[in-house]
């Protein structure tokens, strides 16, 4: 099976090609299906691969890439348990969504360019988790940042749309700069980029290593930007702006989940580096409070859910700076079946009511949007924590290991849990229930079955997904974390990770579940009782109101401390320093030798022998010159 | 035999073409700097991968009793820079459009100027590396001249006497190397070479300065930089694409052949300071090119940007460190550059043919109009931002990588082209290609048969650079090599 795994990204680029290359000359109904074939063709090879994992890494050279002095690359697959539950994620959410556009996407004069664009994603994300070194996971990297660009801004004739696209891209930009740096740093060090050396060849190094956590935190900076967290965020909630499958596959289910990627496949690097851990564990969970109390105020549905996965990406990191390497990819499973199925069943919202996004114009869809109401409540129940759905294992692996790290670090993960369950029940009320209060000359209705389909897929996966992490202490076996032990068991044996307390796990557990039961009645009695709405645009809000609503000003605070700034100094410099600095001092150095020039004029006097003189001079200078 | 024949096919050519009638000028040139482009290929194809010395070497007396020989070969470095010369020059020439109905000499000026190029490439001696070097600016500024812009006239004389000021220094250099020359002195490569070494440090490090002053004003390095962005500006098309997508490398390729080898103690004095120039410029054209509203002059100033990270790659090698990843990335950077830019300012001779501005603030939504040449136009922005798969990566990648084993922190400053990079190309392209259309772009037509001719071997370069760099890097990897190991 693994001789074949080259062909698993294969598929969507040859798909990507077609698409691209043949556009328009296909029909909208074979493009649909070569976009989506592609993708099943990955996905079943990725579950065999799945199925024959025996838990030891197996390296597949495809073709040598760059090779100069030194240094080497190639286009080589690493196939392990982790990668094969990446691929899995990525082609089978993948598919979903893929199948789910066909429905969305069809009216769409550009129809096939965004099955192209998709596929492309898919490709770039493959290679992403599949490639054997830093190197090639940097191709997938800046691969899936180029086709988020092309997706986030892919009605292009909006400028707000163009303005998000380029406004992700910069900002990933400045976290792929680290990244960069980052990944020669480990050239230097180890002399290589392949994940297998580096990783053998960090016994040497100690936890009191520096180039170690030099490393670590520069590859981090990466990661800040590719998942969103502080400060490099503020990009995701624009990317809303593309439509709402992408924001479903890329910006919730599989992009956004690289940096969490690559932290794990370093997490030997990590482990040996106390300093970065605490690095991640920190902005993961400043992240996860931050934007959960910006989610409370959103009224964009998109938005909310926005804003909820930066949240949760924050606990994926909080896990990972724990040392739960496993929980972390465990969360990064569930997350993408709950999450994608919340965006997706958005989008059926969204569909339904012909583009509209603000929730205060919605409600009471639950009689006629009954499917996307099932699996939007399905998913939330998954979201909010509570058991059994799958977000309630996943969540409560990360708080259980969190506590073990520092009760503190449990308190802030719990209060952004309850965070959750309010603005996820609070999104739930007010557009399912209660009375329509959008305009009531758009009848809302269910969407057809090729979207629906895939939301009943995803629902399953997030009602039952977290069985298979079901933790020893409720009698579980932890099928994740046993299949992923021997990617992890190296970094999570490191002593820096040991030591802490052990979790009283069961009463962590009821206490986070009770607390989350508290916001989910909360929210039923301002919402369904009290049947408030949020105030209309423009009304005055309390002061913590406003700031949250405005998402703590940080974007005027980025424009007024970086983009104008650069601005102005590219005026000044071009208009100050070259034309009047530079440029003119190389005219001033011209006219000088003008001047010279005409000074020297006057000894072009005509008479012979004045130059005859001259040229003995010259020649007894010359002579002199050459014998010193 | 082969050198000889790939110099003599275009200068043969560009004297041909004076004859040629009117109506023919073009497929003419079009054929016969093909066929260079043939024997170019050829010659790759067929070129010894595993050897670094000098192949298909002619060494004839020319000037006997000044030790002047015309001295030519090829090693990998300068097959890659020949291969680049005869596949951009086809390419240039073909971009000329029907309408503009330019005159056999337009063409002959051209190849005479492609002629030139590939000789200052094979040069193996310093006086006929002189000639050359000199020989190939009066096409381009015969070209300018006549065919540039309004303020032509100003601006190509400023660059003509700023351009010939610097190589006035390098002459001076060459000939205090033949002066140390042994015996009866020649202006061989290899004595030059010795010549150089054997110098004390002092002199070899003002020599440094003086072919730095020849070499960085034509790549252009700040702050020797300020012809560059008047010039390219006001250049018409094919002078632009010749300047930037050529000329600009005999400067990088001066450094590399006759610089670093002749007085490699002057890096060791000054490679601090050129390196520093060469950051800087990185990021002060970056800067720069963020604000600016013609299109044609942004795209110069990001070329400042870009040959700033090449320079730095190559001054930030240092003997005994045995990195070859700067040079070889420099090298690859050097292709990758030549077929970005020269697509570009296709791009903005294309824009500005059909729209008659070149304005960022007039145009926009050109992708409604036409897909095919905004989707041509998108390929060669993510090459100019380095994206990985895209020829761009390959040299940014190891050019920065070369800069960090040598100072961290300056691979940090040059590695803000990253950042800049997007921001400033990107914000082009979304305020050309994309939103709403304008009064100006409304009838905008998609690529001509003859535009795409131009436009898609440059995508393909941009897509077989970025993901089969090895075809190139293999054979520049021995001579590299041996150009150090020299030291």
């Amino acid at each position: 099976m693994t001789q074949i795994a080259y062909l698993i990204p294969l598929f969507p680029l040859v798909g990507f090609l077609i698409l691209g290359l043949l556009n328009k000359r296909l029909s909208k109904s074979v493009a649909g299906i070569i976009g989506c074939g592609a993708l099943l063709a990955s996905f079943c090879i990725a579950l065999g691969i799945f199925m024959n994992m025996n838990g030891q890494p197996v390296e597949i050279m495809v073709a040598p890439w760059i090779s100069a002095g030194s240094f080497s690359a190639n286009f080589a697959f690493l196939l392990d348990p982790l990668s094969s539950i990446f691929l899995l994620i990525i082609t089978g959410v993948g598919f979903l969504i893929h199948v789910y556009s066909v429905g969305y996407m069809h009216d769409d004069e550009n129809h096939n360019i965004y099955f192209s664009y998709l596929n492309l994603f898919v490709f770039f994300m493959l290679m992403l988790v599949m490639g054997s070194s830093y190197i090639l996971m940097f191709v997938g990297w800046e691969g899936v940042g180029l086709c988020s660009y092309l997706l986030i801004g892919f009605w292009f004739k909006n400028k707000a749309y163009n303005d998000a696209a380029k406004k992700a891209f910069i900002m990933n930009r400045i976290g792929d700069l680290g990244f960069l740096i980052g990944m020669i740093l480990i050239f230097k060090t180890f002399g290589t980029t392949d994940y297998l050396k580096v990783f053998a060849g960090v016994n040497g190094f100690d936890s009191t290593s520096g180039v170690l956590t030099a490393i670590t935190l520069l590859l981090f900076v990466g990661a800040m930007g590719k998942s969103a967290q502080i400060p490099l965020y503020t990009w995701l909630p624009d990317a809303m702006a593309g439509p709402t499958p992408v924001s479903a596959l890329i910006h919730a289910a599989t992009m956004v989940t690289a940096g969490i990627y690559m932290v794990a496949r370093s997490g030997v690097l990590y482990a040996l580096s106390p300093v970065s851990m605490t690095v991640v564990a920190i902005t993961g969970l400043i992240t996860a409070l931050f934007a959960a109390t910006i989610a409370l105020t959103q009224n964009d549905i998109k938005k909310v859910l926005a804003y909820s996965t930066v949240s949760q990406l924050g606990y994926m990191f909080l896990g990972l700076g724990v040392g739960a390497f496993s929980a972390s990819v465990f969360h990064v499973m569930t997350h993408a079946f709950f999450k994608a199925l919340l965006f997706l069943a958005a989008g059926s919202v969204i569909h339904g009511l012909s583009g509209e996004q603000d929730i205060r114009k919605m409600g009471g869809l639950k009689k006629s949007m009954p499917v996307t109401y099932m699996t939007f409540l399905l998913a939330t129940l998954a979201i909010a924590g509570v058991p059994p759905f799958s977000g309630f294992f996943s969540k409560d692996e990360i708080l259980g290991a969190a506590y073990s790290a520092s009760p503190v670090y449990w308190v802030i993960g719990v209060v952004t849990a309850m965070m959750t369950a309010f603005y996820m029940f609070r999104l739930l009320f007010l557009v399912f229930f209660g009375e329509f209060r959008g305009d009531h000359s758009i009848h809302a209705h269910e969407s057809p079955k090729v979207m629906t389909i895939p939301l009943m897929i995803l629902a399953v996966l997030s009602t039952i997904g977290g069985f298979i992490g079901i933790p020893k202490s409720l009698g579980g076996g932890n099928a994740i974390e046993k299949f992923l032990e021997p990617v992890f068991k190296n970094a999570e044996s490191q002593p820096s990770l040991a030591g802490g307390s052990e979790a009283p796990e069961i009463v962590l557990m009821v206490i986070t579940v009770a607390l989350a039961a508290v916001s989910i009645w909360y929210a039923y009695k301002k919402y369904i009782q009290n049947k408030e709405v949020p105030a209309a645009e423009g009304t005055k809000l309390p002061a913590l109101q406003n700031t949250l609503y405005h998402k703590y000003y940080v974007d005027e605070i980025y424009s007024a401390i970086i983009t104008k700034p650069l601005d102005k100094i590219s005026g000044f410099l071009e208009s100050i320093v070259e034309s009047k600095f530079i440029d003119n001092i190389v005219n001033k150095i011209g006219a000088l030798v003008e001047w010279i020039g005409g000074w020297l004029r006057q000894l072009q006097t005509g008479n012979v022998d004045f130059y005859l003189f001259a040229m003995v001079v010259g020649i007894v200078l010359m002579l002199f010159f050459k014998m010193m | 035999m082969q050198t000889a024949v790939i110099l003599l096919i275009p200068f043969i050519s560009a004297l041909a073409a004076l004859f040629i009638p009117r109506k023919h000028g073009k497929k003419f040139a079009v054929a016969t700097s093909l066929l260079a482009l043939v024997a170019a290929v050829i010659t790759f194809i067929n070129f010894p991968v595993n050897n670094g010395d000098y192949q298909y070497v002619i060494n004839e007396p020319w000037i006997q009793s000044l030790g002047i020989n015309f001295h030519i070969g090829i090693d990998g470095i300068s097959m890659l820079m020949v291969l680049l010369t005869t596949f951009l020059t086809p390419l240039i020439i073909l971009s000329v459009v029907v309408s503009e109905t330019r005159t056999p000499v337009f063409y002959a000026l051209i190849l005479f100027m492609e002629a030139a190029l590939i000789g200052v490439f094979v040069s193996l001696d310093g006086f006929l590396f002189y000639i050359f070097w000199e020989l190939a600016l009066i096409p381009i500024y015969f070209i300018c001249l006549l065919w540039g812009g309004e303020h032509r006239a100003k601006v190509t004389l400023k660059f003509f006497i700023y351009t010939l000021a610097g190589s006035l220094f390098m002459l001076v250099a060459l000939v205090i190397l033949y002066l140390h020359t042994p015996g009866s002195h020649t202006f061989d490569i290899q004595a030059l070479y010795q010549a150089g070494r054997m110098l004390d440090p002092r002199l070899q490090g003002f020599l440094f300065l003086f072919f730095f002053l020849a070499f960085g004003i034509k790549m252009p390095v700040f702050p020797l930089h300020t012809w560059q962005p008047d010039t390219y500006t006001e250049a018409p098309t094919q002078g632009t694409m010749l300047l930037a997508g050529i000329m600009l490398k005999m400067g990088i390729y001066g450094v590399i052949r006759w610089m670093l080898p002749a007085v490699p103690q002057g890096i060791q004095q000054y490679g601090d300071l050129v390196l520093w120039l060469s950051i800087i410029g990185v990021v002060y054209a970056s800067i720069i090119a963020i604000t600016r509203s013609d299109i044609k002059r942004l795209i110069a100033y990001s070329s400042i940007a870009h040959v700033g990270l090449i320079a730095a790659g190559i001054f930030a090698y240092r003997s005994g460190s045995m990195n070859s990843q700067g040079i070889q990335g420099a090298i690859i950077q050097m292709l990758s550059h030549g077929v970005n830019v020269v697509g570009l300012f296709f791009v903005v001779d294309i824009i500005q043919r059909r729209t008659n501005t070149r304005k960022i603030g007039s145009l926009g939504g050109l992708r409604l109009k036409a897909p095919f040449f905004a989707t041509a136009f998108l390929i060669l922005t993510l090459g100019a931002v380095a994206l990985p798969l895209t020829d761009g990566f390959v040299g940014e990648f190891l050019l920065i990588n070369g800069i960090y084993i040598y100072k961290p922190a300056l691979a940090v400053l040059g590695g803000l082209t990253i950042i800049l990079g997007a921001v400033y190309m990107l914000r082009m392209y979304q305020r050309v290609a994309l939103g709403e259309t304008s009064r100006e772009t409304e009838n905008f037509l998609d690529l001509t048969p003859n535009e795409k001719a131009v436009l898609i071997p440059l995508l393909i370069m941009v897509i077989l650079i970025g993901v089969c760099p090895n075809i190139f890097l293999k054979v520049s990897e021995p001579a590299v090599a041996k150009l150090l190991s020299g030291f």
